[in-house]
């Protein structure tokens, strides 16, 4: 199939992006073009205008400031797994970005473009939510900051208003003394997971974030992990993992079918035997 | 004869050598020209309106004003027949699949209207812009409910969903009262082929040739006339199809489209070219379908392993319409004739239904029904090893034929030429060493996967002829295969042939032929296929023929060339042709020799030197070639897959794969190598990944290639090869066909060695394709069933 008419723009800007994308409800954000393509294709989005974004300096920026890693939205896969851009997560973003897709597809799709598309089976979704990243949104008017959490509302629904677009992604660093574990189950390389979990557990402040991707629905931040661990989050959180209750977690996530709750059960086990 | 073959195989060029492909040079620099390379001058795009529903009743097709004349409906193919694929079979049921939908849809994809504008964009833009009235009709999309009496049916007509049923039995009663009698049900998933190109045609008009030109991604473009000139009513001479560089057959490009006679019919409507390239999307929905089957089969055995027989019930799901040529029947039937495999058994009942259901015709792929059968009886008979306490492989030996059966007129009396089936056996298993697997398998894997051996066996039939397709009744009976070899002025050799090659090496493997007949360097043979008016007829790709059919057409048309080269250069040595000799493309006698070059030039150039009693014909040859005996040459393989599964995440591993093979002799063992890899990566889509599921009103649901998975690279592991050849007894040179067997045996000997690893927790895969899903399924009921037995 081919794409139904669209005029294209391509600023070189952020605020003639914002104008553009605030003076035409039928306009359409474009980065890396990796899920919007197939979509123009399939004419499942019939934009009257896209806005390629690519072109813009600030949008590709990638800083260090403070705690944390600010990373423009227009930051690739790759400029990420080859170590382009500066890394506050020890390692973890990287070898998260080079088990994306296949490089062809790492080439071209930014992390702004795949939390915005918010595919609940997308890495960057789940893993970004784990390392307690904020978005921050911008529009002609206003801007304003979100976490993760709040920014993904539901499978491919994010709360991005109308004229809205995501110009970076914050990213707290990652505390000395964390774990992170990070498994995903795919059909074959490069495929979609349809099990994924992100953990960042830190034993020493007995905290842990952990994020249940590949589900119908937005992935599940567990609200209170250290149910999983018997009531806390100590140095034994391995042995003291209780698959009962992760069992009734993801029920209550609504994963119902005994199969994919074991799948997803195995894949969230096995993230916390790895994470180191 | 033998002399001969030794001598141009030490040139590296004949029969044997292991040649680089001619074609590559052009095909992997870019230059192939495929269908959708091909610009016209004046030529436009059709996009087609497709049915949104299984099964409908068409009550309007509202176009438009402002389209008015750039969209056609079936009101408008006034004289346009349906596409009639009828076999002879006795009972068989004939559907009409008009070219564009006239009362009723009867599957998602189906074609309602065809809509013309300068790009492909914009006559989507007018496809979009058409309304249908539909009344959604209640769908069938079950094989198995579609048998039930109260099924809706596809074709009312009929009174059922029945395109075929068969029977074959020999004394199936003997069999009942063995000590061992396993039962299952077993089903192949419905697939669809994926070529990298799809089909696409481009349909013009000659007016000085008066001739419309069909230019198409066909494997058997002779066949493709055929059917044009039937459903257009047309004189065949008016027609030219033209199959250029394509992007791989397997099957899904021996068949006539509706959308090539709506494009043949468009064309001539409009006056200018016009063209259709199918994208990927209906490709998956629409197109290329395959596999699905159902078996409910019973093997009887003695404690010792021995078969006693095999009863059995398949199911095909034959989808709304029977494909032209192959008709609708032909994969149900084959698997009656071909269940026994290449095993001896006294007693067998095979009752095949071919069924109509709501979705896209089943079309035949590489190995056909026999990746089916090979499935079913494999799987089975590793339940015969367990009820018998063997090593499966054992159960094989014990009822393979043995080569001192050769040649062995089988149950289905199909005629097995030659071959050593246990020693092609007992060599993968050397390969793979199985007591020390099975001593790895004992103390077990440290990451908790479970390791796993698989085997499976089968024996093809292929390259058969007039005697068994005759029995079948379809619209396409292979008689003689004919070849022209020409000698061009300069000495060069031109060789036409009607099948077609689009990937199988053809231009390489012919040309090894033509010079293993006349000793001409390989650089020097133009293969020229692929077109009609320039090609004789031929059935084209299918059954794994070419290589047997063209390779013996090519050498019998160069043999009879190189008896007119051969007098012409006695007459020019003053040499009795007694005396001389055809060989490194000179004619040597006693006093000298003379080059193909210069023979050439003086039947074309110099006619003055030549006698006066020479032959008219000239250096020009077309000669037709059948075996011996047509009844198929028999390649066989055995397969072993290493697997580790994981239980939990239900992934498979494939670590070692093995297949000995015996092709006869072959023409190039690159080549050959090169068949059995691509075979063996699409067999793993179908024991692992390749499925078209559909939903309860009979929408498919993978129509993207993010949910119709295919195995790449990482998923397809280099198999280890072993080549045996046993010369095939009826046919030149001995070459068996193997283009399809690749194919045939992964799926049963992955699922096999998955049971094997599994088969301690208790589960068992009795489906393919062997999804995470399904083997944590089946591990997760297997530990029910232990707690509830416990
Ligand atoms: C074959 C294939 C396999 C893949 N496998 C994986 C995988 O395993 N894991 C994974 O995580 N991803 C995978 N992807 C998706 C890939 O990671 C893409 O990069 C991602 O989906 C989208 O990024 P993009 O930059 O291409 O966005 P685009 O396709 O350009 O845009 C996607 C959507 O986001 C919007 N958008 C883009 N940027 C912004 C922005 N800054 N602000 C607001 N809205 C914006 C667009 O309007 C559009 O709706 C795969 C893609 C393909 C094609």
């Amino acid at each position: 199939m081919k794409p139904a008419p669209f005029d294209y723009a391509r600023p070189r800007d952020l605020s003639s992006a914002l104008s553009l994308l605030g003076g035409n409800a039928g306009a359409k954000v474009m980065a890396g073009g990796q899920s919007l393509g197939p979509m123009l294709i399939l004419r499942l989005a019939q934009p009257e205008q896209i806005v390629d974004i690519t072109a813009i300096d600030e949008l590709k920026q990638a800083e260090i400031s403070g705690d944390e890693l600010v990373l423009g939205a227009c930051v690739t896969h790759a400029d990420i797994e080859d170590g382009r851009v500066p890394d506050v997560s020890a390692g973890a973003m990287r070898s998260v970005a080079a088990n994306i897709a296949y490089r062809a597809v790492r080439n071209r799709g930014t992390i702004g473009g795949s939390l915005s598309h918010a595919d609940p089976a997308a890495d960057w979704v789940s893993v970004l939510a784990a390392l307690g990243a904020r978005v921050t949104l911008r529009s002609v008017s206003a801007s304003r900051q979100v976490s993760l959490s709040e920014f993904i509302v539901g499978a491919l629904q994010s709360c991005l208003q109308p004229g809205e677009l995501v110009a970076a992604i914050h990213i707290p660093k990652r505390s000395a003394t964390a774990h992170w574990g990070y498994v995903k189950a795919c059909r074959k390389t490069g495929e979609f997971a349809h099990g994924q979990c992100a953990a960042l557990i830190d034993p020493d402040v007995g905290s842990a974030r952990i994020v249940i991707g590949a589900l119908d629905a937005a992935p599940v931040l567990i609200a209170k992990p250290a149910e999983l661990f018997g009531g806390r989050v100590d140095a034994d959180y391995k042995t003291r993992f209780d698959p009962r209750v992760a069992d009734r977690l993801l029920n209550e996530a609504g994963v119902t079918d005994a199969v994919h709750r074991h799948i997803h059960l195995t894949v969230l086990k096995r993230a916390l035997q790895e994470a180191a | 004869m033998h002399g001969r073959i030794d001598q141009h195989q030490a040139s590296g060029q004949g029969v044997g050598a292991r040649l680089p492909r001619k074609e590559d040079d052009r095909l992997m620099r870019g230059r192939g020209q495929y269908v959708a390379d091909i610009r016209l001058a004046g030529m436009q795009d059709v996009a087609f309106v497709r049915s949104p529903l299984a099964h409908a009743r068409i009550r309007g097709i509202h176009v438009p004003e402002a389209y008015r004349d750039r969209v056609f409906t079936a009101a408008d193919l006034v004289g346009v027949n349906p596409i009639r694929a009828v076999s002879g079979l006795p009972g068989f049921k004939i559907s009409e699949q008009p070219v564009l939908a006239t009362d009723k849809v009867r599957q998602v994809g189906e074609l309602i209207a065809m809509c013309v504008a300068p790009t492909r964009a914009e006559a989507e833009d007018i496809a979009a812009a058409v309304v249908l009235d539909l009344e959604e009709l209640p769908a069938v999309h079950d094989m198995l409910q579609a048998r039930a009496p109260d099924a809706p049916l596809v074709h009312e007509h009929w009174g059922d969903n029945i395109f075929l049923e068969t029977n074959f039995e020999v004394d199936i009663s003997a069999a009942l009262d063995a000590p061992i009698k396993v039962s299952r049900e077993i089903t192949t998933a419905r697939q669809c082929m994926a070529p990298l190109e799809g089909r696409g045609v481009v349909a013009s008009f000659d007016h000085r040739l008066d001739q419309l030109v069909v230019t198409t991604s066909a494997q058997m473009p002779h066949i493709n006339r055929n059917g044009l000139a039937e459903c257009l009513g047309m004189d065949q001479g008016r027609i030219r199809v033209i199959s250029p560089d394509v992007g791989g057959g397997f099957g899904h490009k021996g068949i006539l489209l509706p959308e090539e006679v709506c494009l043949s019919w468009l064309t001539m409507r409009l006056g200018h070219p016009v063209r259709w390239i199918e994208d990927r999307r209906e490709h998956l929905i629409a197109s290329a379908n395959c596999r699905e089957h159902h078996y409910k089969i019973t093997l009887y055995a003695d404690r010792d392993g021995k078969l006693r027989g095999i009863d059995c019930e398949a199911t095909v799901d034959s989808g709304a319409y029977s494909s032209y040529p192959f008709s609708a029947c032909l994969e149900a039937a084959q698997v009656a004739s071909i269940l026994p495999g290449p095993y001896v058994m006294p007693a067998y009942r095979c009752r095949t239904f071919s069924v109509a259901t709501n979705k896209c015709p089943i079309l035949p792929y590489r190995g056909v029904a026999r990746t089916g059968v090979c499935f079913a009886l494999e799987l089975m008979l590793d339940l015969v090893a367990a009820e018998a306490g063997l090593e499966p492989s054992e159960v094989r030996l014990r009822n393979l034929v043995q080569p001192d059966q050769m040649p062995f007129d089988n149950i289905t009396n199909k005629h097995f030429d030659s071959g050593d089936y246990p020693e092609a056996m007992r060599r993968a298993l050397e390969a793979i060493d199985v007591e020390a697997l099975r001593a790895r398998q004992r103390r077990g894997e440290p990451d908790g996967r479970r390791i796993g051996l698989g085997v499976s066996i089968y024996c093809e039939q292929a390259a058969h002829g007039t005697s068994v397709y005759s029995g079948w009744g379809i619209p396409m009976v292979p008689g003689h295969e004919q070849a022209t070899a020409r000698l061009t002025p300069d000495g060069g050799l031109e060789l036409r042939v009607g099948v077609h090659s689009h990937g199988q090496s053809m231009e390489t493997t012919l040309a090894q032929v033509a010079h293993e007949m006349l000793g001409i360097d390989v650089g020097n043979v133009r293969i020229i296929l692929g077109d009609t008016a320039m090609t004789p007829y031929s059935t084209g790709t299918w059954g794994s023929r070419c290589a047997v059919m063209a390779g013996g057409a090519v050498a019998t048309a160069c043999g009879d060339l190189g008896d007119r080269i051969k007098r012409i250069g006695a007459k020019l040595l003053q040499q009795d042709v007694a005396d001389v000799e055809l060989i490194d493309a000179e004619v040597r006698g006693p006093n000298g020799s003379v080059t193909l070059r210069e023979i050439a030039h003086t039947w074309y150039r110099r006619p003055q030197d030549l006698p006066k009693d020479v032959d008219p014909g000239g250096l020009d040859v077309t000669s037709g070639y059948k075996p011996q005996r047509d009844s198929g040459t028999f390649s066989y393989a055995a397969h072993a897959a290493v697997v580790a599964v994981d239980p939990d995440l239900g992934a498979v591993e494939i670590l070692d794969y093995v297949i000995v093979e015996d092709g006869g002799v072959l023409i190039n063992p690159m080549v050959v190598d090169g068949q059995i890899f691509g075979g063996l990566a699409q067999g793993i889509g179908t024991a692992l990944y390749e499925e078209m599921p559909f939903d309860g009103a009979g929408q498919p649901l993978a129509t993207t290639f993010a949910d119709y998975l295919l195995p790449g690279p990482t998923e397809v592991p280099a198999p280890r090869l072993d080549h045996m050849e046993t010369p095939a007894p009826y046919t030149r040179f001995g070459v068996k066909g193997i283009g399809e067997g690749g194919a045939i045996a992964p799926p049963a000997a992955i699922a096999n060695a998955v049971n094997d690893a599994l088969r301690r927790c208790g589960a068992e895969l009795m489906r393919s394709p062997i999804t995470p899903h399904r083997v944590v399924e089946a591990v997760i009921a297997a530990q029910g069933a232990g707690r509830a037995a416990a």
